[in-house]
């Protein structure tokens, strides 16, 4: 009891050691080293992972990616084999889902950002848009399957998957187009109102113009990931070997990215296949790159601030 | 005023307009409906038949011609460990990346780095299963003697790789909207990058972080072409991720492009499944939502 010196507390506070107490420091700046270095290392990681999977990509295709892969008919021989028709798949399901995507999505988008009022049919569709977008791709091809494929009897056509495909990116062009009709100001419209234009006559000439660079970008983007998509038109029952080339919406097709699937499965078989399979990776991929390119251009070059 | 013909059309069209529209927007609407209905109609003629006591079983074999049975437990096991797998590739390189790019870089070389990371959500998914199948999966042969050619591991981390961004993007967002305010108290009561991150940062914005981790997993629950491609059509009841298994959506494909006549109570298993598969996704979206809005904190 006698012995009162200077409390405990306050002891800690009056000495401290230097040496000690820098020797912390340099170990808390060391340890932010270190994470930075190692957080870092995600990017190189990103990096590697891109640069492996196109670099054995471009490996696998090399001297099977050519002009005559290109406009050949598919075949059950790999070395015969070409690619013309699956393109063409790939395009005639390009020619539904852009203008169905396109019309449905700004329509949607209109009507929910000019005409209805902030209430249940709004909060309804936009709690539906969002939910939509979380339900995995493969369930779109199983209502694919059940509406279109056999109610609509469409069986497995360019028109089914093409339909398949819109309602699956549909969510993505109408927040897009929400976007960029919100990104229109006020004052543009009280402008056209104030000239005598009608509500109709201001979106057709005002807002939707005004609005067109996003929709466009947000569109393209959809299509982009819309061409990637396979698991829903292999649930549609995309037949395996198409010797025909499609012409038209009715027709039974395949389209990239279900040739690639086809040809890994048979690497099994035939180790050819893979190569097969890579090639048309590129082709894929490169017409991903393009429509990308082109959404990022459009946004950069029209989109307007206000 | 004179109202003229036109005029009166104008206007009777004008009137026209909302209505057209709302029907073509409640197409959406639709879509939904037609996913639940086509999913619980078609499933029901699955239940009405399958107990849910085999449905819970781990005996799978939907083939064969005597007596198949339609045990789900190796499906939902497939689905568990490849996810499983992808989020522990995918939560600590997301969630690094996010640090980084929100707290240890300047806006300028985020704006060149972010791009990187989101490349790799942009690649189709079918370019990510032949990755896993015919690279990833010889790779990892050559560390795992006895791993299967079809494999848990191999679409797990390249599911994992393919939901980096998810992550990255969701949490860097929650990250970078903690006032600056809170940043800067905390570096000046001598904090690191590092502390203020993982001491103040993150606490601050864990709602947004735990939903980018649950929207990650409800995406790979619902990955189909990369565990289609490499995790195989083995319908064993297995943990151990160096075999074969089967996924619920690789069920669904596997299925489908086999053709089962429609009727038979092996079509209608696809709905079964569909449906399960579909109930699994959305509890995780809504509960994303939940932990969003649940504990977001107003600044």
């Amino acid at each position: 009891m006698a012995k009162t010196s200077v409390p405990e507390v306050h002891r800690a506070h009056t000495f401290i050691d230097p040496v000690k107490a820098h020797q912390r420091v340099q170990r808390r700046v060391l340890m932010n080293k270190i994470a930075h270095w190692m957080f870092s290392f995600t990017i190189v990681f990103a990096l590697a992972v891109l640069g492996v999977l196109f670099y054995s990509i471009i490996r696998d295709s090399i001297g099977w990616l050519d002009w005559e892969f290109l406009t050949g008919k598919l075949s059950i021989r790999p070395e015969k084999a070409g690619i013309k028709g699956v393109i063409m798949g790939t395009l005639l399901l390009m020619a539904v889902v852009a203008p169905v995507t396109l019309f449905i999505g700004v329509a949607t988008a209109v009507y929910m950002e000019e005409y209805s009022k902030k209430g249940v049919i709004q909060s309804a569709i936009n709690i539906n848009i969002s939910n939509l977008a979380g339900v995995p791709s493969v369930i779109f091809g199983l209502l694919g399957l059940t509406v279109f494929g056999r109610f609509f009897n469409l069986g497995s056509s360019v028109l089914a998957g093409g339909l398949t495909l819109s309602l699956l990116v549909l969510p993505n062009v109408v927040v897009a187009s929400q976007e960029a009709i919100k990104a229109v100001p006020n004052s543009l419209r009280e402008a056209s109102y104030g000239l005598g234009a009608t509500k109709w006559v201001t979106l057709v000439k005002v807002v939707i113009p005004n609005a067109l660079p996003g929709i466009m970008t947000g569109s393209i983007l959809a299509l982009s990931r819309a061409i990637g998509e396979t698991a829903p038109l292999v649930v549609l029952g995309i037949p395996t070997l198409i010797m025909k080339v499609p012409t038209n919406i009715m027709d039974d097709f395949t389209a990239l990215p279900i040739q690639i699937y086809y040809w890994t499965l048979d690497t099994v078989l035939t180790e050819e296949y893979a190569n097969l399979a890579a090639a048309t990776i590129i082709v894929l991929l490169g017409t991903l790159f393009i429509l990308n390119s082109l959404a990022i251009y459009i946004r950069n070059k029209f989109q307007r601030r206000y | 005023m004179l109202k003229t013909a036109k005029s009166r059309r104008r206007i009777v069209f004008e009137k026209m307009i909302p209505g057209i529209l709302l029907a073509i927007a409640s197409i959406s609407i639709i879509t939904s409906i037609g996913i639940v209905l086509t999913l619980v109609v078609d499933a029901s003629h699955f239940f009405r038949e399958v107990s849910l006591a085999e449905v819970f079983s781990t005996n799978l074999a939907p083939l064969r011609a005597k007596d198949p049975s339609f045990g789900f437990l190796p499906l939902i096991m497939g689905t568990i460990m490849t996810s499983l797998v992808a989020m522990v590739v995918a939560v600590p390189l997301g969630l690094m990346a996010a640090m980084y790019l929100s707290e240890f870089v300047k806006p300028n070389t985020r704006r060149i780095l972010k791009p990187i990371i989101e490349v790799l959500a942009g690649i189709p998914t079918i370019v990510y299963g032949f990755f896993a199948y015919n690279i990833v999966t010889p790779l990892l042969m050559k560390l795992i003697p006895d791993l299967g050619a079809k494999n848990a591991l191999s679409p797990g981390i390249v599911m994992g790789i393919m939901i980096i961004p998810i992550i990255t993007s969701l949490s860097e967002d929650a990250m970078s909207s903690v006032p600056k305010i809170i940043r800067e108290g905390a570096y000046g009561l001598g904090s690191t990058k590092l502390e203020t991150t993982v001491k103040v940062i993150i606490p601050a914005a864990i709602s947004g972080i735990i939903a980018s981790f649950v929207l990650a997993i409800s995406r790979a629950i619902g990955e189909t072409m990369i565990v289609t491609i490499a995790s195989g059509s083995s319908k064993k009841f297995t943990t151990s991720i160096i075999e074969p298994m089967q996924t619920m959506t690789a069920y669904i494909v596997e299925f489908t492009s086999g053709d089962a006549g429609s009727g038979t109570i092996g079509y209608y298993s696809l709905y079964a499944v569909g449906l399960i598969l579909f109930i699994f996704t959305l509890c995780m979206n809504l509960l994303a939502k939940y932990i969003i809005k649940k504990y977001r904190r107003e600044y």
